[in-house]
């Protein structure tokens, strides 16, 4: 793939699913393409440079700012959002009720706990705290701060979010 | 405006010789602000990012290491790498944040030449030398001539960095960094030690305190007739403070929107105090 992409239609690779990106600059940030282009507005955008993790998602394995990746550039990473991490079909989440039924063990943490006040960080910290626990199921707590130095809350002071976090990983331990 | 995201170096000089002035781009975690904040408006792109053998770094037969200038920071913290080049993996663990860490590359620092690049005084202090490759041509530069200014380097526009070569020394190093918080902070004064024990040198360079990196050449030559770097066990803490005091006079900080030069000057003295202490504590 050594032609370069203009104006015309590239396709990006989010949520299992092919999605073609239309009528798109081809500068746009991944962030813009998934809330403007895609309608995923699950990352957050404050910051645009970033610092506040608000925008994170997954690439290829990576927790990265969507901000700061340029979407043309993504072609051929495997990119999941916050919309991605719940397991059924997100298409069939229409209603609060059938939404409810489908948030994964840290959303249900983080509401259990508290960790959400007004919420827009909220996003990022979900894909950053399924980063860390696919990769650590057993963190220390300096594990959990440094996984979530990139997200910045100025609701909460972190420590609802650092106890749903540990509500999750005693879950999980008790379950397997 | 094009976007080419080529699969391998030829196909990179390719699409180099098609759109010459394009702008190269690793991580994008300097590019991509420029553009959110609509300080640029890139004609044509070149991403890096999906070169494999950029994505590499080796151990060579000659006591050194040569890393890939698309391998990510978060590769640097952990690992051989870890163990081989510590000064690195502090350094590498300091950039922004774990997103910023695993998207971030030495190539982009390298590429964008900031004095506050927290790579970029680490490869200072370990006589670093950079790989240059066109599509004909292939040089190697040490590091101290690759960096000209702020923001601005001796890449020639048809050139790639591919990556950079560094010793793996015998010896304590590590690199110290002040900014307003702990994490996700760009540096106000950064400072990078290292012990060459088999040469019986220190080496300390100084990020964000100088239109380039510094190299405190006369605080290294005079810690050397002061201490024994061999086999010194510690050290007075008044040679540490006279060693900070000398390496902050070598310091050519200014007052800018991050921090004052006075108060860059102190930090920076205090940081290389440190590192030189943390090297002769065991």
């Amino acid at each position: 793939m050594s032609e370069s992409i203009g104006n015309e239609m590239y396709t990006l690779r989010i949520n299992g699913q092919d999605r073609p990106v239309k009528d798109a600059w081809v500068g746009e940030s991944l962030l813009y393409v998934l809330r403007e282009r895609l309608e995923l507005p699950g990352a957050k955008g404050a910051c645009e440079q970033g610092e506040c993790g608000s925008c994170t998602v997954l690439m290829d394995g990576d927790a990265v700012c969507s901000c700061l990746v340029m979407a043309a550039t993504a072609i051929g990473a495997d990119i999941v959002t916050v919309e991605g991490l719940i397991e059924k079909d997100p298409s069939m989440a229409t209603t609060a009720d059938v939404i409810a039924s489908q948030i994964t063990d840290v959303q249900q943490a983080f509401i259990t706990e508290g960790g959400v006040q007004c919420g827009f960080c909220t996003p990022g910290l979900i894909v950053a705290v399924h980063h860390l626990l696919d990769k650590n199921s057993d963190p220390t707590e300096l594990d959990v701060k440094e996984s979530i130095s990139g997200n910045i809350c100025r609701c909460t002071g972190y420590g609802r979010i650092f106890a749903a976090v540990e509500a999750v990983v005693q879950v999980r331990k008790a379950s397997r | 405006m094009t976007v080419a995201v080529p699969l391998s170096l030829n196909e990179a000089f390719d699409a180099l010789s098609r759109t010459p002035d394009a702008r190269l781009i690793q991580g994008g975690t300097d590019l991509m602000v420029e553009i959110n904040f609509n300080h640029v408006k890139p004609v044509d792109v070149i991403a890096l990012r999906r070169i494999k053998e950029l994505r590499t770094w080796q151990v060579n037969s000659n006591n050194t290491i040569t890393i890939g200038s698309g391998v990510p920071y978060q590769e640097m913290e952990v690992g051989q790498l870890k163990e081989l080049l510590p000064a690195l993996a502090e350094a590498a663990r300091t950039v922004g944040s774990p997103q910023i860490r695993a998207a971030g590359t030495l190539g982009g620092n390298l590429g964008t030449c900031s004095p506050a690049g927290d790579g970029l005084p680490v490869l200072f202090a370990l006589d670093a030398i950079v790989h240059l490759q066109s599509a004909v041509t292939s040089r190697e530069l040490s590091i101290h001539e690759f960096m000209l200014g702020v923001k601005r380097n001796a890449r020639h526009a048809n050139e790639i960095i591919t990556g950079v070569t560094v010793p793996i020394l015998d010896g304590w190093q590590g690199y110290a960094k002040v900014g307003v918080r702990n994490a996700m902070v760009i540096s106000v004064a950064s400072a990078c030690l290292a012990v060459d024990k088999k040469n019986n040198s220190v080496r300390i360079a100084l990020g964000a305190v100088g239109p380039t990196i510094i190299r405190c050449r006369d605080a290294e030559s005079w810690l050397v007739q002061q201490l024994d770097l061999t086999t010194a066990t510690s050290i007075d803490t008044t040679i540490a403070q006279e060693f900070g005091r000398r390496v902050a006079l070598e310091s050519k900080p200014i007052d800018d929107h991050r921090s004052t030069a006075e108060y860059r000057r102190h930090a920076v003295g205090v940081l290389a105090q440190r590192l030189i202490t943390r090297a002769y504590t065991s």
